[in-house]
């Protein structure tokens, strides 16, 4: 067992939180776990596979993550899924329905050992549901996890994903209001962070400076960033309208800093239209990072000033946690994930409009002594709420009661 | 002092538990009073539990101004001040059982509902959700021999650990009591004073931080300053997550944010 790695997030979390870990992960020893997901890189979900899984093992468990693959068609077919289960009314041809399926079969079969013998198999969200139907010979409980802003998805498309969805034997949701009606229990389980990976550890000062530097940063000019896809439910073209209305009175300058995502096709699309949006402002910083730019995004986290999740769609939000964890005060779309993060006054503030992200910008660039009492409310907040270690005794309190029973109490210990 | 596992044995011994809440959507949702009556009469225990008791455990930036999820609901979305109080001044330990307590909060809003003449709605993306939760309860490997020793020990106990010893214990025990006075009842008359005064305690109005402070001003009250430390399996008491805590003691909000799950 990886103690040295328990005892990291021991200093950071507590004691008694890794020894509630331990006592949860104690009844499930050498249970057989995989998750699957899409995408290897880029995107929250990768980023909570990439550490969920050692620590999964750190506490004697076979953990093991496969991610499945498939051919343009497919990704075309599950981005449009994406953006139905937020609420676009997308029309989805039966060819790419077909493509959809199919790489489900291909993929299911290709991992088929594996997916019949886990105890608990994770399917995370719509791209790899469907392979559940491909294995009738399963023997462990399978959780779909869903990781998308499903408050309104339209109908059509929720009733096709209903189909593969339903036969699972739990689903989990970030919030409340995502969940559907289901004929299994439905978990909500809101995402987390991960203190000591390279997008969340403290960094020393020169190296944010000489992020500062390379990108042609002013250190003497208030910095607002955006981390996020270029996606328009990040409406990242709504940042650029508050960041005018903002300059009209208080010199500042934006970064829009995101990737592309193996998996979302769009994102050219929308990076053009931030491009042309920002044109002719040389404080206006549209950084296209490559995926692993990670200690890049930690730095200009540290860097700015105030964050903003301008979303108007958000399945949770990482950035925003990622924010407040470096004590930033977040600005954030009143929507999804971000209003369970930024309470409103204490540690951000949320908006609907550009207008009011304008406003809360420069209240805050006026006010330092609340941007700084915020900041530190913020990152008290993750640090009880939206570390890596919440969401690892959530996971092993489901399984727990998927294999035992799913009575109101569950008894652990020594 | 004894070995834990000696102590795990005595009938006379308390043993300190720690807990944690996993949440479960139940389907149930509400966007108007009557919604909110129908749910009611449909939603599982555990879900009027959780609305009842379960909030307490979640960390909260305000002293609350409701004292359960409905009444807040019904203040903050559907602006009905009176029905609000009137729903907030349940207590569930006065009824026999959550049956009773299910009656009781429908007859509040059924009166309202015959009162009134529309039903107030709430904004679309202010619904009710109804939820249910599951306990997961620890072990802390902490257990003490005689009062006085709780009384060392308590001002360590995390919050959970008093969340589920004061406050989950009223459902719990048959006689609604917390899970301190009901040990205490096994020493007869010799700790009646003591018991009755943590009895006096409302822990509706307050923070879990308050409330574990007050529990162990009452003890320290009985006992004097603590002088001995609880055994565990392997050496004295830890720290828990006294630092992190303390610090949300020490914030003007007088405690953590509220976590809407």
């Amino acid at each position: 067992m990886n103690l040295g790695l328990l005892d990291r997030y021991a200093e950071v979390a507590g004691d008694d939180v890794v020894d509630h870990l331990r006592q949860l992960a104690a009844p499930l020893a050498g249970a057989r776990m995989l998750h699957i997901n899409s995408t290897k890189e880029g995107g929250g979900v990768a980023e909570i596979l990439r550490e969920l899984i050692p620590l999964k093992q750190a506490l004697g468990l076979d953990a093991r993550w496969e991610v499945i693959t498939g051919d343009q068609s497919f990704y075309e077919c599950t981005k449009s899924f994406h953006n139905a289960l937020q609420g676009a009314r997308e029309v989805i041809p039966e060819s790419r329905l077909h493509a959809y399926e199919e790489t489900n079969v291909d993929n299911a079969e290709r991992l088929r050992t594996a997916l019949a013998e886990a105890d608990f198999v994770f399917i995370h969200d719509p791209q790899p549901a469907a392979m559940l139907n491909s294995i009738p010979e399963r023997n462990g409980k399978w959780i779909w996890r869903c990781h998308i802003d499903v408050r309104r998805p339209h109908r059509p498309v929720w009733k096709y994903l209903r189909t593969w969805v339903a036969p699972y034997d739990a689903s989990i949701f970030s919030l409340p209001e995502y969940a559907q009606p289901l004929p299994h229990p439905q978990y909500l389980i809101p995402p987390s962070i991960d203190p000591f990976n390279e997008k969340n550890c403290e960094l020393p000062p020169d190296e944010v400076a000489a992020v500062r530097e390379r990108f042609g940063l002013d250190p003497e000019l208030p910095l607002l960033v955006q981390v996020s896809r270029f996606d328009r439910f990040k409406d990242p073209v709504g940042v650029i309208e508050a960041y005018r209305l903002v300059k009209t009175l208080t010199p500042i300058q934006l970064v829009l800093a995101g990737g592309g995502a193996s998996d979302d096709p769009e994102g050219e699309v929308v990076l053009e239209q931030v491009r042309r949006a920002a044109e002719g402002d040389s404080d206006i910083h549209v950084l296209l990072l490559p995926s692993d730019a990670h200690r890049t995004i930690n730095a200009l986290q540290r860097a700015a000033d105030l964050i903003m999740q301008k979303s108007i769609r958000e399945g949770f939000g990482l950035t925003v946690t990622e924010g407040m964890w470096k004590r930033k005060p977040i600005i954030g779309g009143d929507t999804g994930g971000i209003r369970l993060q930024v309470i409103d006054h204490y540690t951000g503030f949320l908006v609907r409009t550009p207008e009011g992200a304008a406003l809360r910008t420069r209240f805050l660039l006026h006010r330092r002594d609340l941007l700084e009492q915020m900041g530190e409310r913020a990152h008290r907040f993750v640090r009880e709420n939206f570390l890596i270690t919440r969401h690892l005794r959530e996971y092993l309190t489901l399984m727990l009661a998927l294999r035992y029973g799913s009575g109101d109490r569950i008894e652990v210990g020594r | 002092m004894e070995s834990y596992d000696t102590c795990a044995r005595s009938v006379t011994s308390f043993v300190a538990r720690d807990c944690a809440l996993i949440s479960l959507a139940t389907g149930i949702t509400a966007e108007n009073l009557r919604e909110l009556r129908d749910g009611l009469l449909d939603a599982p225990e555990a879900s009027l539990y959780h609305h009842f008791w379960g909030r307490l455990l979640r960390p909260h930036f305000d002293e609350p101004e409701y004292l359960n999820d409905f009444a807040s609901w019904v203040y903050h979305s559907l602006r009905e001040k009176a029905l609000a109080e009137r729903m907030s001044l349940i207590d569930p330990t006065d009824f026999g059982d959550m049956e009773d307590v299910r009656q009781e909060l429908v007859e509040l809003i059924e009166q309202r509902l015959e009162e009134s003449e529309s039903v107030p709605w709430a904004r679309a993306d202010q619904r009710f959700y109804f939820i249910r939760a599951q306990l997961v309860l620890f072990d802390t490997g902490l257990c003490v021999d005689h009062p006085a020793k709780l009384s060392a020990l308590l001002p360590r106990f995390s919050t959970s650990s008093l969340y589920y010893h004061f406050i989950d214990a009223r459902r719990r025990n048959h006689s609604h009591c917390d899970d301190f006075c009901s040990w205490l009842g096994g020493y007869g008359d010799e700790f009646a004073d003591l018991s009755h005064r943590l009895a006096g305690l409302d822990p509706y109005f307050s923070s879990l931080h308050e409330t574990r402070r007050r529990v162990a001003e009452i003890f320290a009250e009985q006992f004097g300053p603590p002088e001995e430390e609880a055994t565990t399996p392997d050496g004295p008491a830890g720290e828990s997550d006294e630092g992190s805590e303390e610090e949300w003691d020490d914030a003007e909000e007088g405690g953590p944010p509220e976590l809407q799950l």
